[in-house]
């Protein structure tokens, strides 16, 4: 009950098998009332079990989850107040748009009046922008239509939290971008807690308020999308959240600088005092500038260029560093550095700031 | 038919090759292929192909996937191989039942001879005299509507089992289980019911504890047990299928929508079997009303189907016209029954689009 005035959802030691297989365990996380909150993970990672025990349809095999500060152990489903957009919107194909958006409204006890339904249905439809859609039959609608009507079924009821399985996945990139924008916006209007379940952590590093880093089972990190990305908690962070270029490395005794396995020395970043030892480094691309042979003098690491992809807005290289192996170095074409001219064949060096590596035990 | 895949030209490779047009196709022309005898008469055709060139004359059509439909002269090949293949069946139907109908449709209008059968004549004499048979009429009218009825009474809650209960890893052996009393002749298995119904069965363990006399064989309601414990697996298959297909996040996304369990089955789960539902009580209720079998050894001449009837008429008093009569009016019957059980199944399955992905 502690909790009850500011976080809406919370799990406590929260642990699932499904016979001798642990699914999630020792989750433990809170959602603050009127946040967006994404938990990110690989396929299997746990991710939907816990949105489904958010949901109702698995319980916890030990642990509690809360909401509104209210134990859920044992509440089934039909009782809880959220409601959930599921992944390929499971809308019922038997019934109308509206018929959908309104079924909730018709689960209501006391009954509400059918014009009362007929009005707060067209209400959540003109708020995901399908006034006038409400006849149409599910199969005429398109995949970004379905998504929304599945959105506008969903907040109907006024929940205290949506849940939101992988909601854009079956959408393409455009489509999936306006919707991202419109979840945002539409979360900032109802003022209500949206939990998202996403493996894409452009998805989540976008739209949420913070990120839960789930892999394995296990919550590995949480927090607000930047310090994710910025300060990744493990490897595997830094790996799955964005790109990134591994490094074999030792750090010296007392912590003050790093070996490469290629004999390239570095100071430690400022910020981080690594225990000395065999040590994962991660450089994220865009942190690192090529330059052209030429100036290779103030570079710290030299390669060769073997690939060269044009993305639009920024260009992607493979470089073959000289003892490390394949790098990804990623260039925006405004940078004043010399990247955009870098061909395949090419000697470059590769420059970086020591502070932007990330330093893991191995 | 046999799809030869097209490669779909984009719009950009039109605006590139702005000379296509008017140079040669960059392969044969179909035409060409033919007069080859090339082992396929098809070949992928180019964009320009697919952009009309009317003059090239159209030796084949493309459907709206982008395929290839094969050219007319190979049609004509596999119309008739079609009709090879449904020429058994249809000759099948044309000599035992069209016929057979046509006769009877006929008699159904003459009079019986002097000595029994069929004698020539015009008359609706026949029809007539339906009314003396109103009770075999009745009884199947009613019996077999609320057979079906029961029949799906039971068989739901089996079907849903095995659908959406039972462990998937068993639901095989389950469902073959449905299947098994077909093992065994309907015939044998409602003998054993006339024993089980009759004095030495059951009415005589009642009477050990101190009810006399208790009749159940020769009942309408043994002939509906005998219904029920013979067509129960017609009916439950095919609600199995139509409640197999059920996606289960529908039920989830009920729940989830504050849908108590009862809602959920009477608001999702029924409307979305409902195809399943009208076929096996259209099946169960049209092969019920001829049924002979079950109300000869469970009702006992007591409780009489027209089947019953017909066997009378043909064989006992070989009241050929007057059988006739009634078989073609219990076909009539039957067949408004079906198409008023098409129409509502239709309905309900083709405006309301299966499938949920």
């Amino acid at each position: 009950m502690t909790s009850a005035s500011t976080n809406d959802i919370e799990f406590r030691s929260v642990v699932k098998r499904y016979g001798s297989v642990t699914a999630v365990s020792d989750i433990n996380f809170a959602v603050p009332k009127g946040a967006f909150m994404a938990l990110l993970g690989p396929s299997g990672c746990g991710k939907t079990t816990c949105l489904r025990m958010i949901g109702g349809f698995e319980q916890p095999s030990e642990g509690t989850v809360y909401i509104s500060g209210e134990p859920m152990n044992g509440v089934a489903a039909y009782r809880r107040p959220v409601n959930m957009v599921f992944q390929q919107y499971a809308l019922f194909p038997h019934l109308d748009v509206e018929q959908n958006v309104s079924y909730g409204l018709r689960q209501m006890r006391p009954r509400i009046s059918g014009a009362e339904i007929s009005r707060r249905a067209q209400e959540a439809l003109e708020m995901v922008r399908l006034g006038g859609f409400g006849k149409r039959r599910i199969h005429e609608m398109s995949g970004g239509q379905q998504q929304r009507v599945a959105l506008a079924r969903a907040i109907v009821n006024k929940p205290k939290v949506l849940l939101l399985d992988e909601p854009l996945a079956a959408l393409d990139k455009k489509l999936r971008t306006a919707m991202q924008i419109e979840l945002q916006t539409l979360q900032r209007e109802l003022g209500i807690t949206f939990v998202l379940v996403t493996h894409d952590q452009e998805e989540a590093l976008s739209m949420s308020d913070f990120v839960c880093v789930m892999n394995a089972g296990r919550i590995v990190q949480v927090g607000p999308p930047q310090d994710i990305y910025d300060r990744p908690a493990s490897l595997f962070v830094a790996d799955f959240v964005g790109k990134t270029n591994r490094i074999t490395a030792t750090v010296d005794t007392g912590g003050a600088s790093i070996l490469f396995a290629n004999g390239a020395r570095f100071a430690a970043p400022a910020a981080a005092t690594p225990s000395a030892g065999a040590a994962m480094v991660a450089l994220r691309p865009e942190a690192i500038s090529l330059k052209r042979n030429g100036a290779a003098g103030t570079a710290a690491l030299s390669g060769t260029v073997t690939h060269r992809i044009f993305l639009g807005s920024s260009v992607e290289y493979s470089v073959d560093v000289d003892g490390l192996g394949d790098f990804l170095v990623t260039a925006d074409r405004r940078a004043l550095d010399d990247s955009d001219l870098v061909e395949p064949g090419d000697k470059v060096g590769l420059a970086f700031d020591p502070n932007a590596l990330h330093i893991f035990p191995a | 038919m046999p799809l030869i895949p097209l490669p779909r030209p984009s719009p950009r490779s039109y605006g590139e090759k702005g000379q296509a047009a008017s140079s040669p196709l960059p392969i044969a022309p179909v035409g060409q292929g033919n007069r080859t005898g090339a082992a396929s008469p098809l070949r992928p055709a180019s964009g320009e192909k697919v952009a009309g060139r009317p003059d090239e004359g159209r030796k084949f059509e493309i459907d709206f996937n982008g395929f290839i439909l094969m050219p007319a002269a190979t049609n004509t090949k596999r119309n008739l191989v079609t009709a090879a293949l449904v020429a058994p069946a249809a000759a099948w139907l044309m000599i035992f039942l069209v016929l057979p109908f046509i006769a009877m449709l006929v008699f159904a209008f003459g009079e019986r001879a002097p000595e029994g059968g069929y004698q020539a004549a015009f008359t609706f004499a026949q029809f007539a005299r339906l009314p003396t048979r109103a009770a075999a009429f009745w009884n199947t009218m009613v019996l077999a509507p609320v057979g079906a009825l029961l029949c799906l009474l039971v068989a739901y809650p089996v079907a849903y089992y095995l659908a959406v209960k039972a462990d998937p890893r068993y639901r095989l052996i389950l469902v073959s289980l449905v299947v098994v009393p077909f093992w065994t002749s309907l015939l044998v298995r409602t003998y054993a019911w006339m024993y089980i119904l009759g004095s030495r069965g059951i009415p005589n363990l009642l009477s050990m504890i101190g009810f006399e006399d208790v009749r159940l064989l020769n009942t309408p309601g043994a002939v509906l047990l005998g219904i029920v414990y013979g067509y129960l697996p017609l009916m439950i298959m095919p609600i199995y299928v139509s409640l197999e297909k059920l996606d289960r996040r529908l039920l989830e996304a009920s729940a989830d929508l504050g849908a108590r369990p009862v809602s959920t089955f009477f608001g999702v789960t029924l409307p979305l079997s409902l195809p399943g539902v009208m076929t096996g009580v259209a099946l169960v209720t049209i092969l019920l009303l001829g049924e002979y079998l079950i109300p000869q050894l469970l009702g006992g001449g007591k409780v009489f189907f027209i089947g019953n009837a017909l066997v009378d008429l043909f064989l006992q008093s070989r009241n050929w016209p007057f059988g006739s009569a009634i078989a073609v009016t219990l076909v009539a019957v039957v067949v408004v029954i079906l198409m008023v059980a098409m129409r509502i199944a239709f309905r309900v399955a083709g405006t309301r689009q299966v499938d949920l992905v």
